[in-house]
């Protein structure tokens, strides 16, 4: 029974999670058109709602083009991997705490893995590389390849920053569990400002936030598709659905990372009331979940490409030291 | 036979055939994914073990970190295509023979050892594990760490630019 119980929740957390994509890509065209002084998409449903909808029916119908010269069977392996990692780090994301029950079971979560937690999110992750440096390697491109390395070049080195950076608020919670790294947020600081990690930790929120930016290759740091140098990097010869895949992975990660950011850093599903209604935790890990979202499509509005040379820079001489020294600090302040 | 022990030859058998693999198709970056598949078969093990730490670390590192260096690697050394590779290097008898006297020492550890059974689970072995790492095995921990920061050194030492 607790297998079915758990098979179920991930459906359910899989389907919202997929379903929310195309508002997702509807609210990025939005926001984006508002920051640049258009109206955006407002044909196909009540505010261009659906405009997302119509996009993807229109792209399962687009002419699959198949360059040649390709590895065949990495060309079609490749979008599925990039999106199978964004999909199943959300198995451990807890959406509402462990109070919350239904018939009995917890379903705050799909499962709380307590040893590891926290190391499961980032195994997963560095697994997109892969969906990226395949595309690249087997289009037979040099754009796309040029993509595919940068990639990869760029995923390795701000993945360390991503585990470096939160070693303070594992430090800090004690645990690699995710329910206990949000539980561990539950007191207020001097009774009066909420506990989250956000304010103990402000060095690890703004690298982790910088370094999950460039996870999912997200502007400022968007060079494996770079379409001002690449024409679309590693995603050039890609058409119809499988274009389509690459597209859904991109906004699945962005929501993955801003959910990992929300319970890391924001308190989770924590929130006023939520000891007594433990339904108000899904609310308010969505309601932080979305402004996350909403700050990365802000900065996308706002901030030009770095160049590459700069993005190692600060990555490996600014980030790193930066880093290191927040899990110094913070370890003298554990143990102090 | 228990789900368990299926897992455990379903693994077996993916590992296997995806090592094999690895050493015997002739484009060099299918040998890189059959690695991948061969290194996550592996990381299944650990959790049929309950090793959980060890499977997400042997993710972490062997397929997350590891692999994609080699590929990268590949990519910048070879022709955009890959091209295909002799399936044998030259050395292949001596290599087989290390490799052959390697599996019957292996082999007689496996049919001889005396090996203890445990019925108790094992208990929260992320803590356990760290505990260990600082405490009993500080040594051979910090050893390997030197190793390390002497590879990290050589690596910056030969990539240095000779001219400034």
């Amino acid at each position: 029974m607790e297998y079915v119980v758990m098979a179920a929740k991930a459906v359910v957390v899989f389907a919202l999670v997929s379903g929310s994509m195309p508002f997702i890509v509807w609210a990025e065209r939005k926001v984006m058109a508002d920051a640049q002084a258009r109206i955006g998409p407002n044909r196909v449903g009540p505010f261009g709602i659906l405009q997302s909808f119509a996009d993807a029916l229109k792209l399962i119908f687009k002419e699959d083009v198949v360059p040649t010269g390709i590895d065949k069977r990495i060309f079609y392996l490749a979008p599925i991997l990039s999106i199978i990692p964004a999909l199943i780090t959300f198995a451990v994301v807890p959406y509402g705490g462990p109070d919350l029950k239904l018939f009995g079971y917890p379903v705050g979560y799909v499962a709380d893995l307590k040893d590891v937690g926290i190391l499961y999110v980032f195994a997963v992750t560095t697994l997109g590389v892969y969906g990226i440096v395949l595309a690249g390697w087997a289009s037979n491109n040099k754009y796309s390849l040029m993509g595919a390395l940068r990639s990869s070049a760029q995923m390795i080195s701000y993945e360390i920053l991503l585990g470096l950076s939160i070693m303070g608020v594992v430090i800090g919670s004690g645990s690699l569990s995710l329910v206990e790294i949000v539980q561990a947020q539950a007191t207020p600081y001097f009774g009066v400002i909420p506990g989250i990690w956000l304010f103990a930790q402000p060095l690890g929120f703004l690298i982790f936030l910088i370094a999950s930016l460039a996870e999912a290759n997200r502007v400022p740091f968007d060079l494996p598709e770079a379409e001002s140098e690449l024409v679309a990097g590693f995603h050039t010869e890609y058409s119809s659905f499988k274009f389509a895949m690459f597209f859904m992975a991109e906004y699945i990660n962005l929501l993955t990372l801003s959910g990992v950011i929300t319970t890391l850093f924001l308190g989770g599903w924590l929130g006023p009331g939520v000891d007594r209604f433990p339904i108000l935790g899904v609310l308010y890990f969505s309601v932080k979940t979305v402004a996350l979202v909403y700050f990365f499509i802000w900065l996308r509005a706002t901030l030009p490409r770095l160049r590459y040379d700069q993005l190692m820079r600060f990555a490996w001489k600014v980030m790193l030291p930066a880093a290191l020294i927040n899990i110094f600090i913070t370890a003298y302040w554990v143990a102090r | 036979m228990s789900a368990h022990q299926l897992a455990f030859l379903v693994l077996g058998v993916l590992i296997l055939v995806s090592a094999l693999m690895v050493v015997t198709v002739r484009n060099l970056v299918h040998a890189a994914l059959f690695l991948i598949l061969c290194f996550a078969g592996v990381a299944g093990l650990y959790v049929l073990l309950q090793a959980e730490f060890l499977a997400v670390a042997q993710v972490l590192i062997y397929i997350g970190a590891i692999t994609v260096l080699i590929l990268f690697g590949i990519m910048l050394t070879r022709k955009i295509t890959g091209g295909a590779q002799p399936p044998l290097a030259s050395h292949w008898k001596a290599a087989g023979a290390g490799a052959g006297a390697f599996l019957l020492l292996l082999l007689y550890v496996a049919m001889t050892g005396q090996w203890q059974v445990s019925d108790q689970p094992p208990m929260d072995s992320t803590t356990t594990l760290g505990l260990a790492l600082v405490t009993r095995y500080v040594l051979p921990f910090e050893l390997a760490s030197v190793v390390l920061l002497a590879a990290l050194v050589g690596a910056v030492l030969l990539a240095r630019d000779e001219t400034r």
